[in-house]
């Protein structure tokens, strides 16, 4: 892709440019551990979820290591039997274990997770840096439409999308990310609407640069740290928003182990008998959550001060 | 300030619209209808006789014909016919409505009376164990499932007090009491979760104004520490709070969805997952239109709300 540039100044094409406008790419950077190491030190809560969240991702990538039972095989002659030896957490009303299964509805929670809060960070981005650098009549119909799906609560839209579109894992990603996209669109459009005064913008622009290139080279990786943040903060209600969904029944259908879906199961009926049922699914979602609040609160206090308290 | 209102309620008007479309067209992506849904108990479906059924239940028309009806339904108020239960819609929603209205107002009254004091303490005390022992606090109460905290509430009274709150919806007419921890207990799971957001909001906005210059003279000047604070400071740190306070209360409806259904309350919410796994479109429609209306409203409310509580608010 050549960059338009006027005849007058022939040298100042190509790689030089970059650097004019990108001057913080020549300073040297501290390395990630010195970086580690100085978030920790000031931020003990972040951290705390930081490590909560690679506890989950390891678990929910050795997740058949992990296992002591198969998650989804029955056992009639183990039916709601107590934590134990055997079964650490106990297991369900047909017998399968709750510890596997809950290791395993570690990689559901959090392909489901993930997948979604990328999904709709990335659209809710596209439609924000489009709406912030274009501005005028484009902005104000993408901003009224974007209002339409903000107004609905997240679960309620969630759970129109999952039951219209039924149930599966890509459908429920879908469900949940459609939510997310306002969302994420603000965020972006309103950090694109300031950098875009910037005078190394304006100089893009006054180089000749085309529009797409200023846009997708200049404005969008400098809004990284409120995307940052905004990922880690949806991440964490895009899990209860699937938990709550698999837990009405509409969410990821059997036999994935999901932890929404381990509760509806067991919830009414067996509480009282075997109150593990209960227990130890929701601590794994309470956990998850929290990992990623606390890691959310962090980030935005370091990367974006501006967000404080929002 | 006629004309602001005027403009806000013609916005207002044409978000609906727009709701009401993107509602219209979600529903009917759907894979299957009533009629495919009632017909699989049987096993078999005639071909003709579903195309009858379709025909009675206005549904072999086209969707924009279908979707005008509804628009007339609604400005007309005349919300159609329920499919499943061949009742008039409103017929059904109706005794639905007080329900998760009390419901809701019990959860924001409880995020409130939580959320605000502890928002203040966790400011005044900026820093300190007590600070941050709150925000942990309020955080668990954003990171735990509702449902899942009513569920364990109503365990918690099982194996402790070796007594359950009545599962059967009683009407406040027939047992107060009764009624009253029926609705306590619920509105305890989602205020909890709501304050979080409260508090933190309270926290960071009253942090701001203790830091102005007014402030200080008030110190000065000697005025005592109680006043400061909660007439001085609070006053203006409160805008940003009932912002959140207005868009909580239009969200909690989301959170309601699941929690109506762990408490087996006949609410709004709860019928609504019924409805759609009928795919009983009259209904979920107009429930979701329901939703969509509160939301809208709440947030018209909150910014009237704005010219009161803070004088310098013009509407422009």
């Amino acid at each position: 892709m050549a960059d338009r540039v006027p005849s007058v100044s022939p040298t100042m094409a190509g790689g030089p440019l970059d650097v004019v406008v990108r001057p913080r790419a020549e300073r040297s950077r501290p390395n990630l551990v010195t970086l580690l190491a100085r978030f920790c030190r000031k931020k003990p809560l972040g951290a705390a979820g930081g490590v909560l969240m690679l506890i989950m991702t390891l678990t929910a990538v050795f997740a058949d290591v992990l296992q002591t039972h198969d998650p989804i095989a029955t056992d009639a002659a183990q039916t709601l039997a107590p934590p134990s030896h055997d079964h650490w957490l106990g297991s369900d009303h047909l017998g399968r274990d709750i510890y596997s299964r809950i290791v395993h509805g570690a990689r559901v929670s959090l392909i489901v997770g993930i997948a979604s809060t990328l999904l709709g960070s990335v659209l809710g981005g596209i439609f924000g840096l489009l709406s912030g650098y274009v501005g005028g009549t484009t902005d104000l119909i993408v901003q009224r439409v974007l209002d339409i799906l903000q107004g609905l609560p997240l679960l309620v839209l969630a759970l129109v999308m999952t039951a219209s579109l039924g149930p599966s894992i890509p459908n429920v990603i879908l469900a949940i990310s459609i939510p997310i996209i306002p969302r994420a669109s603000r965020v972006i459009r309103a950090s694109v609407l300031s950098i875009r005064e910037m005078q190394y913008v304006e100089a893009a622009r006054a180089l000749g640069l085309r529009h797409a290139r200023i846009a997708f080279r200049h404005v969008l990786p400098n809004t990284i740290g409120p995307f940052i943040v905004l990922t880690t903060a949806q991440l964490g209600s895009a899990i209860l928003v699937e938990a709550a969904l698999s837990f009405l029944g509409l969410g990821v259908p059997e036999p994935y182990p999901s932890w929404g879906r381990m509760l509806s199961v067991s919830a009414a009926e067996y509480a009282q008998k075997a109150p593990w049922l209960v227990l130890f699914p929701g601590i794994a979602i309470s956990l998850a959550v929290f990992g990623s609040n606390l890691l959310g609160d962090a980030l935005r206090d370091t990367l974006d001060p501006r967000l404080r308290g929002a | 300030m006629k004309t602001y209102i005027a403009q806000r309620l013609a916005i207002a008007i044409l978000t609906l619209l727009g709701m009401s479309m993107v509602i219209f067209a979600l529903l009917r992506l759907a894979p299957g209808d009533i009629v495919d849904i009632l017909f699989s108990a049987a096993g078999y479906v005639n071909p003709s006789e579903k195309q009858a059924i379709l025909k009675e239940l206005g549904m072999d028309r086209p969707y924009w014909v279908q979707y005008l009806e509804w628009l007339k339904q609604i400005v007309t108020g005349d919300l159609g016919k329920s499919y499943r239960y061949d009742l008039p819609a409103w017929q059904i929603i109706r005794p639905l409505i007080p329900v998760t209205l009390e419901l809701a107002m019990l959860s924001i009254l409880v995020a409130v009376v939580l959320g605000v004091p502890t928002g203040v303490i966790s400011a005044v005390k900026q820093d300190s164990m007590l600070d941050y022992m709150l925000r942990v606090f309020s955080l668990a109460g954003l990171s735990m499932p509702s449902f899942w905290l009513g569920m364990v509430i109503i365990l918690a009274m099982v194996s402790w007090l070796g007594w359950i709150p009545s599962l059967t919806y009683v009407k406040p007419t027939e047992n107060f009491p009764v009624h009253a921890v029926q609705f306590a207990l619920p509105a305890l799971a989602v205020g909890y979760r709501s304050s979080a957001l409260i508090m933190r909001i309270t926290r960071s906005s009253l942090l701001e104004v203790l830091r102005e210059d007014y402030i200080r003279t008030a110190w000065a000047k000697g005025q005592a520490g109680r006043i400061v604070i909660w007439r001085h400071a609070l006053k203006n740190a409160i805008l940003p709070v009932v912002t959140v306070i207005g868009i909580e209360f239009a969200f909690l409806i989301g959170g309601l969805v699941v929690t109506e259904t762990v408490f087996n309350l006949p609410g709004v919410a709860r019928f609504l997952v019924q409805a759609i796994l009928w795919r009983d479109y009259p209904v979920v429609q107009n429930l979701v239109m329901f939703i969509a209306i509160i939301v809208i409203l709440s947030n018209l409310f909150v910014d009237m709300l704005y010219g009161w509580l803070d004088p310098r608010v013009r509407y422009g």
